[in-house]
């Protein structure tokens, strides 16, 4: 069976009690590329996947993946898909390798060719000096390679990743994107999630973000960042009953919206070509407007949001900036 | 990112090459590597069974030196009455890892992978039964040992030895999936755990594991004669004895299928629609 899209989901709703966790999600995932969820805390993400990876079962509207109807044919889509989930999705009390070769054996190879491909995955993810250790002793970052390691025993059509990075240091980071990068190039379509910008926009092709178990925005990074802003200004002044004064100049200068924090002396505003960002600060000395700090970053999910909804993130809590590594 | 930052490797680019898609194990070959893993387990973290054996060996060391001359004039005659009932505890013990080791699965996320690979449905519970059977014979095996270092000699010789372990894990068979059921239905291990041991303590101490229930008040008796622990220890101790009935082994056998008739459906039932 051959098909253009890895996925195809329409109307797709799943409850909770009373919770809408999948609230009508309409989306296609065309075959060998990277594609992206991005989403807070309690977007539908994960149900969503879990939905696609066959181990929930929808409310409401369809799924197919590779063709294959997500509630009338998860065995043939369990023979193309492998999900590497949020949590840990090896045993811990095994050691790297025996986890492997057990999940090999599983996928129907030989004793011996599942330990020759066990050696061969631990190696290429720089994990065979652990091979013959428990899990339980790993670091995240190793563990997570582990996992994703184990979904590629049988490199699967099409391969989920839940939040790959979440958690993890940017060292680690950085080496699981290079593992999605690697996959990407050999043609393996990747459906990842994620609650970091950056992240979406480095590694997809095509970008859904999610809020409130709805698609709110899908596109290309580059379709997005015209609506986001590919970064964001942040500057705090010195005197907060400058604001009114400093907030009419950023929006005139950089044309996009001035964002109001909590913080009296603290204004963002998204930013398309970073010398407007020079010419804004300018401006603003030149008008008398003192500032005691400013920054120029990307854009937080928080941010994101704003830009694309006018409203913040749900359960949105004020917290330090994103890390973006 | 700094210079400093490290990046896996991926030296052989054909490492993540699409193969060729491989035929899914059999029933037997998937539940047989489940099986394999819990025997890893025990392997990795034998302390697990050490915890639960501490129990019945304190009990049989206890008991039969305490009060085996009082309970049976002789502490020879009491662990002759005594080593059965604590085979039967050790492995009833056992069992409700069956469930804990089940929810952790679920915790952790492992299960979550295990139910996504184009397996027969019920290998990961069934592989883990039967890994199970491993463990109850090293603990049983140490109860008998145990029992023969202290002086223990069966009546039944090795054969009514072995037909009561036979008996006894045959019952455990079919007691496991209560504890899969709970498995899947409990929030955390720790839950599972404290129903385990406040079901199994008070059902092996209010048995005819540890005295003749003859001696103890009416009311007891009638507790104790419906305890279906009773029965399997009545059975056991007479199949190490030489003495069993044809009865008192059928009753054990129809209880065993009869809660795996109503609890591995309802388990798997379970585990098909866990979200």
């Amino acid at each position: 069976m051959t098909t253009a899209a890895a996925v195809e989901i329409s109307g797709l709703t799943k409850h909770f009690g009373s919770t809408r966790a999948v609230n009508g999600v309409d989306l296609t995932v065309p075959v060998g590329t990277v594609y992206g969820i991005l989403g807070p805390n309690g977007a539908g993400k994960t149900t969503t996947l879990r939905i696609l990876a066959t181990l929930l079962r929808p409310d409401g509207g369809e799924a197919r993946v590779m063709g294959y109807d997500v509630v009338r044919q998860a065995g043939q889509i369990r023979r193309r898909i492998c999900l590497t989930g949020q949590g840990t999705s090896v045993d811990q009390d095994l050691t790297g390798a025996e986890n492997l070769v057990l999940l090999g054996r599983l996928m129907g190879l030989r004793r011996g060719a599942a330990r020759k491909r066990a050696a061969e995955l631990l190696d290429a993810f720089d994990l065979a000096a652990a091979a013959s250790r428990s899990v339980r002793g790993w670091s995240g970052g190793m563990r997570r390679r582990l996992d994703i390691a184990a979904s590629l025993i049988v490199v699967p059509d099409l391969l989920f990743l839940d939040e790959p990075t979440t958690g993890l240091d940017p060292r680690s980071r950085s080496q699981v994107w290079d593992i999605v990068r690697a996959l990407a190039a050999t043609g393996t379509t990747v459906l990842l999630t994620t609650q970091y910008l950056d992240e979406a926009d480095r590694l997809s092709d095509r970008i859904a973000v999610f809020g409130a178990g709805r698609v709110i925005a899908e596109g290309t990074p580059a379709e997005l960042k015209t609506s986001v802003g590919s970064g964001v200004l942040t500057v705090r002044l010195r005197h907060p009953q400058q604001r009114p004064a400093a907030e009419r100049l950023l929006a005139d200068i950089l044309d996009s919206p001035v964002h109001r924090t909590a913080e009296a002396a603290l204004l963002t505003a998204p930013v398309a070509d970073p010398s407007r960002a020079t010419a804004a600060l300018t401006t603003l000395t030149q008008s008398g407007i003192a500032l005691s700090d400013f920054a120029l970053g990307q854009p937080s999910l928080n941010e994101a949001f704003l830009a694309l909804t006018g409203t913040p993130t749900p359960n949105h809590k004020p917290s330090r900036k994103e890390d973006v590594a | 990112m700094n210079s400093e930052s490290g990046h896996v490797t991926i030296r052989q680019q054909p490492v993540l090459a699409k193969g060729t898609h491989t035929n899914p194990p059999h029933a037997a070959s998937a539940s047989m590597t489940f099986a394999w893993r819990s025997v890893l387990k025990v392997e990795h973290v034998p302390e697990q069974l050490g915890d639960v054996l501490a129990i019945p060996v304190i009990f049989t060391l206890m008991f039969t030196y305490l009060f085996g001359g009082a309970l049976a004039g002789s502490t020879s005659a009491y662990l002759r009455f005594l080593l059965p009932g604590t085979l039967v505890m050790t492995v009833l013990l056992l069992t409700m890892y069956t469930g804990i080791g089940l929810n952790t699965d679920i915790a952790t996320g492992v299960f979550d992978r295990y139910r996504s690979l184009p397996i027969w449905r019920p290998a990961p519970i069934i592989g883990a039964l039967i890994g199970d059977v491993g463990r109850y014979l090293i603990a049983s095996g140490l109860v008998v040992g145990l029992g023969l270092a202290m002086g223990y000699r069966a009546n039944g010789g090795t054969t009514g030895v072995a037909a009561a372990l036979g008996l006894i894990l045959t019952f455990a068979f079919g007691l496991s999936w209560i504890w899969t059921t709970l498995g899947l239905v409990m929030r955390t291990p720790g839950a599972v755990m404290n129903i385990g041991v406040s079901v199994l303590f008070p059902l092996t101490m209010a048995s005819n594991v540890f005295v003749d229930p003859d001696t103890t008040p009416g009311w007891l008796q009638t507790i104790i004669h419906v305890n279906p622990v009773s029965h399997l220890v009545t059975a056991t101790r007479g199949l190490m004895d030489g003495t069993a009935t044809a009865g008192q082994t059928a009753w054990v056998l129809i209880a065993s299928a009869a809660l795996a008739a109503v609890f591995a459906p309802l388990t798997m039932h379970l585990y098909a629609r866990k979200g």
